[in-house]
């Protein structure tokens, strides 16, 4: 890209050698806030019209108007905080805000997508992902999380194709940690080791939820109360789990080294392979049996066997889980999951809540939007990356998050569906604080390898809540709480990202020639990517005032705060 | 007392708030978070109404705990033992708490329709069932919305949750989220490290920034966070939260509880009841017992349970404070009265028991009956909201307040629950 030719020579040289060049950044980036694109604008891209009229139509039908657009800056923000789970540092925000090309905006989307943040952006989508397909809990022993995240890692660096991706997970055979002394690794399996108990069922529940948008937990036992799902549609997709399983392996030792995934025979409750059922129990004590047909009534072979040919018969057999597969890749449901999932990750909300509830119970805010986009993505071949750029280039994605008198009450927080009049405001997630704030405080450190996760997710446990169910269902406590307050005033991460040491951050700004102003822009930019307003100017020349000359003590309290602001950890 | 909280070296509270009132009067206006560390710091001695909700995540069997059927093909393995309320007989593997349930009643008659873990969990907890436009508050959050009036001086938060994320506060907002805390009540980063005064100035400088943003009107949740915060610096400085420090009780009261995580974490919620804290809830997890459930059930599960929770109950009659303090145990739902081929029960909400105890509540009672195999409730049934309803009578609390939903919808308390007429006399 043009781009990457132009304002980047390399791919991140600037992050350890900027230091003297952010004088001159702070000129160029002073008092420029350059509004967002002009209204119709969708950079050549049909998608993003698309997106633009649907939304449009929206505002009017109800008599919305939309926000301004968002500042460069603020769009520059969220656009890495979004894709690739970070915000901007310094310098990668200075050269946006003063380029003045009109083609910047999909230009660094362009590079957010490409090589030179490959690392950032796969470390990213594996943090989102890793919850996804296996929850927080860092102490289940049937799942290896360095093992998930090695496969999701290759496979988002890869961009592989969304498809394939499901299908890789759903099919997946093999051993699921990376062991010296073990064949056939495939990280992949992890996302099905540990919901294989019980015959699958959390398999079952999990897959037809993340892939599909169906909530069927509930119909494991009944008829759902409010919805159409059925019982007998719940066992029926459960019949496809039951060639898998999920095989202990032990290492001379009583705990578990890794799990291998196989596919075995499933001779069928009764015994007759050929005829491979399997029965579940109604709420009145009868007993109803299942063969293996989808959600949208396609039968598949009844045969228990895995495939294989035999003398006389020829092929016999059936992979069930690559039938479901395939079936999953033709349903139209698997790429509205998606594109609803994506949306909610980049708008604040999807166009259904929750964003993997699609059911017929639950309507879209937007069903032309959410139809018309998961067309376009299977016509694109399932590439994540173009949806991404139609979702981040679209107006909707661009508006700043002050409301405005036209829209005050397109408010989805109140329960309304939302209408993407303006950018909803939501906490960075625990993951992009971490990185971010390594970012800010340039301790780039070999950030996106497996010993970088391991440490993360130290780090994260803390906020991590089990709730005591075979299900490993789990919750977060960062969303706003004291914990998560005190973590950002007193926990190490924010000694560290507020140490005064040599060499570090503070230092470096306390002991470049930049005037004091200059020295406090420098931290609003770095944590805030803004100028302090002259009221903050004053109240920090008051904190210089106060440390009696300790101006490297005075930075580490305006950093200190700054750091800690609803600014800081609220992506608007 | 030792040291009452976490401040440098050779400072004591008074001089911690001294250096504060000295660099707030210098500074004008005072700001809102220097108020609250300047807020006063009075002892909570006063009589308060609190509850303790005992929550049994994974859904205990209820027909092995408290409504037994000895005899039954559905039965179990389980004997049943009389206890000290007449005519009352529960499992065999519960001795302390039999000699305790004379302060507690049974409801049998439990008849819900949630049987998915998490659907359950927020069902029994809010009193609703799960919606995807209004998030209801939780016990914890409703109860110390209810009761703060007559904590007022409380500085440490009003719902704690001991080794559990309870459930939310909702619409009710962030102000009445649980406090989360392992059962040793820890907190962890507590301590800044750095001189009040400068803590004072560093205060300051982030309420300019945190109004600024508050002020370009994004969305509630910019305000959200300053009142978090604002609550964070009560807490950093209060000496109430020498309630936490659970390992201080003295060796022989450790043991009476249990040295368990349960145990220490009812220990917990007796030292914050007694500080003041109108709501504590504490998670025992792992009865979702698919498999072998008796030998699990027997050998681990109650004897942890039936320790503690006895403890907790007289230790509460003990200090007078059970006739102020509600106690609730009670699951997401109950298991399956047919035992499956691996020796297990499965997730059953059609009939089930809680126990309720202390606070204006009526006193070793049963309620309600289930049928001879235990799958049916034969009397009338009763749901999370009538329990709630109960709840919040035996706390004297109106069963006619209303709350306002974020979308301007009135919501009754306990979604309109009945009370459970029997639970009080």
């Amino acid at each position: 890209m043009v781009w990457t030719t132009r304002i980047f020579p390399r791919s991140q040289p600037f992050r350890r050698s900027a230091w003297p060049v952010v004088g001159l950044c702070l000129l160029l980036a002073a008092g420029v806030q350059a509004a967002g694109p002009a209204e119709g604008e969708h950079f050549g891209i049909a998608q993003v019209k698309f997106i633009n009229e649907q939304i449009a139509a929206g505002w009017a039908d109800v008599g919305l108007k939309p926000s301004d657009a968002a500042t460069d800056a603020e769009w520059c923000r969220r656009v890495h905080l979004d894709i690739i789970g970070r915000i901007p540092s310094l310098v990668e925000l200075q050269a946006f805000v003063a380029d003045s090309s009109p083609s910047k905006r999909p230009d660094l989307v362009d590079r957010l997508l490409g090589d030179d943040f490959i690392d950032d952006y796969a470390r990213n989508w594996t943090d989102v992902w890793t919850t996804v397909l296996i929850g927080r809990d860092v102490e289940n022993e049937m799942v290896s999380r360095p093992g998930m995240r090695q496969y999701l890692r290759r496979s988002f660096s890869k961009n592989i194709p969304y498809d394939r991706f499901m299908e890789e997970l759903v099919t997946a055979t093999g051993a699921n940690a990376n062991r010296k002394d073990v064949d056939g690794f495939n990280g992949a399996a992890n996302f099905l080791t540990g919901k294989m108990e019980e015959n699958g069922i959390q398999a079952t529940a999990k897959t037809a939820q993340i892939f599909l948008g169906m909530q069927v937990q509930c119909t494991q036992c009944h008829n759902h109360p409010f919805n159409k799902g059925k019982q007998n549609q719940f066992w029926e997709l459960n019949a496809f789990f039951r060639q898998v399983r999920s095989l202990r392996r032990f290492d001379g030792t009583r705990d578990i080294q890794w799990i291998e995934l196989v596919d075995e025979d499933f001779p069928g409750e009764g015994g007759n392979a050929e005829e491979a059922e399997l029965y579940y129990e109604l709420r009145n004590g009868l007993m109803k049996v299942a063969y293996p047909v989808f959600v949208d009534g396609t039968e598949i072979s009844r045969s228990g066997y895995v495939p294989r040919t035999v003398e006389g018969s020829g092929e016999i057999g059936a992979n069930r889980r690559r039938e479901l597969a395939d079936l999953m890749k033709a349903s139209p449901l698997m790429p509205k999951a998606i594109v609803n999932r994506m949306w909610g990750h980049f708008l604040g909300y999807g166009f259904t809540r929750p964003i993997d509830d699609l059911g017929e119970h639950n309507p879209p805010s937007h069903p032309e939007l959410l139809d018309g986009l998961a067309e376009r993505f299977r016509q694109q071949s399932f590439d994540l990356k173009e949806l991404i750029r139609w979702i981040v280039l679209s107006r909707p994605y661009a508006l700043s998050s002050k409301a405005s008198k036209g829209n005050q009450r397109d408010d989805p927080s109140l329960g309304e569906k939302p209408k993407f009049t303006h950018f909803y405001l939501r906490q960075m997630r625990a993951e992009d604080l971490y990185e971010s704030l390594l970012i800010a405080t340039e301790a780039d450190q070999s950030r996106g390898g497996e010993e970088a996760a391991k440490k993360k997710d130290q780090w994260l446990s803390q906020f991590v809540i089990a709730f005591g169910t075979d299900e490993g269902d789990d919750s977060t406590t960062f969303n706003g709480s004291i914990p998560q307050v005190l973590m950002m005033f007193n926990g190490d991460l924010i000694k560290q990202a507020t140490n005064t040491g040599k060499g570090g951050f503070l230092d470096r700004v306390a002991k470049s020639d930049m005037k004091n102003a200059a020295k406090i822009t420098t931290l609003y930019q770095s944590a805030l990517a803004r100028h302090p307003s002259p009221k903050e100017v004053s109240a920090a020349n008051e904190m210089l005032v106060a440390r009696k000359g300790d101006a490297i003590g005075a930075l580490q309290d305006i950093w200190w705060a700054v750091l800690n602001s609803n600014e800081f950890i609220i992506n608007h | 007392m030792s040291s009452m909280f976490d401040l440098p070296a050779g400072m004591n509270r008074r001089h911690f708030m001294s250096h504060l009132a000295g660099s707030a009067a210098m500074a004008a206006p005072a700001t809102a978070f220097t108020n609250s560390l300047l807020a006063n710091a009075t002892d909570l001695k006063k009589r308060h109404k609190a509850a303790i909700l005992l929550w049994m995540g994974g859904g205990p069997s209820t027909m092995d705990l408290w409504d037994l059927k000895p005899g039954a093909p559905t039965g179990g393995q389980f004997k049943q033992i009389s206890t000290s309320a007449d005519g009352v007989a529960i499992c065999e593997h519960l001795p302390m708490m039999a000699k305790q349930m004379h302060h507690m009643s049974i409801v049998r008659s439990m008849s819900t329709r949630e049987a998915d873990h998490m659907r359950g969990r927020y069902y029994m907890h809010t009193g609703y069932v799960p919606n995807p436009n209004v998030e209801h508050p939780g016990y914890g959050s409703v109860i110390s919305h209810e009761l703060a009036e007559q904590v007022s001086g409380l500085e440490i938060p009003p719902c704690v949750s001991v080794g559990s994320g309870s459930v939310g506060p909702g619409f009710l907002g962030m102000t009445w989220a649980p406090f989360v805390v392992d059962s040793n009540g820890n907190v962890r980063n507590l301590d800044m490290g750095i001189d009040p005064t400068r803590l004072d100035q560093r205060l300051r400088m982030l309420e300019t920034i945190e109004n600024k943003f508050i002020g370009e009107k994004r969305g509630g949740s910019a305000e959200d966070h300053k009142k978090v915060i604002d609550k964070t610096v009560k807490l950093m400085t209060s000496k109430q939260m020498e309630a936490f420090k659970v390992m201080k009780e003295p060796k022989e009261v450790q043991e009476k509880y249990g040295t368990t995580g349960f145990g220490r974490g009812c220990l917990l919620a007796r030292r914050l009841v007694e500080a003041g804290v109108p709501f504590v809830e504490v998670d025992l997890g792992g009865w979702d017992m698919h498999a072998d459930i008796f030998p699990t059930l027997a050998d681990r599960k109650l004897p942890e349970l039936d320790k503690a929770m006895a403890a907790l109950v007289s230790d509460l009659a003990d200090r007078g404070m059970l006739d102020d303090t509600a106690i609730i145990w009670m699951g997401e739902f109950s298991r399956t009265p047919n035992i499956n081929g691996g020796g297990g029960r499965d997730h059953w909400a059609r009939s089930w028991s809680v126990v309720v105890g202390g606070a204006g509540f009526k006193r070793g009672v049963v309620v309600g009956e289930t049928s001879s195999d235990g799958k049916e409730v034969v009397t009338e049934p009763y749901s999370s909201q009538d329990v709630m309803a109960s709840v919040l009578k035996s706390l004297g609390i109106s069963l006619e307040t209303t709350f306002t939903a974020k979308n301007g919808r009135p919501m009754k308390i306990a979604n309109s629950g009945k009370v459970i007429k029997e639970l009080f006399s």
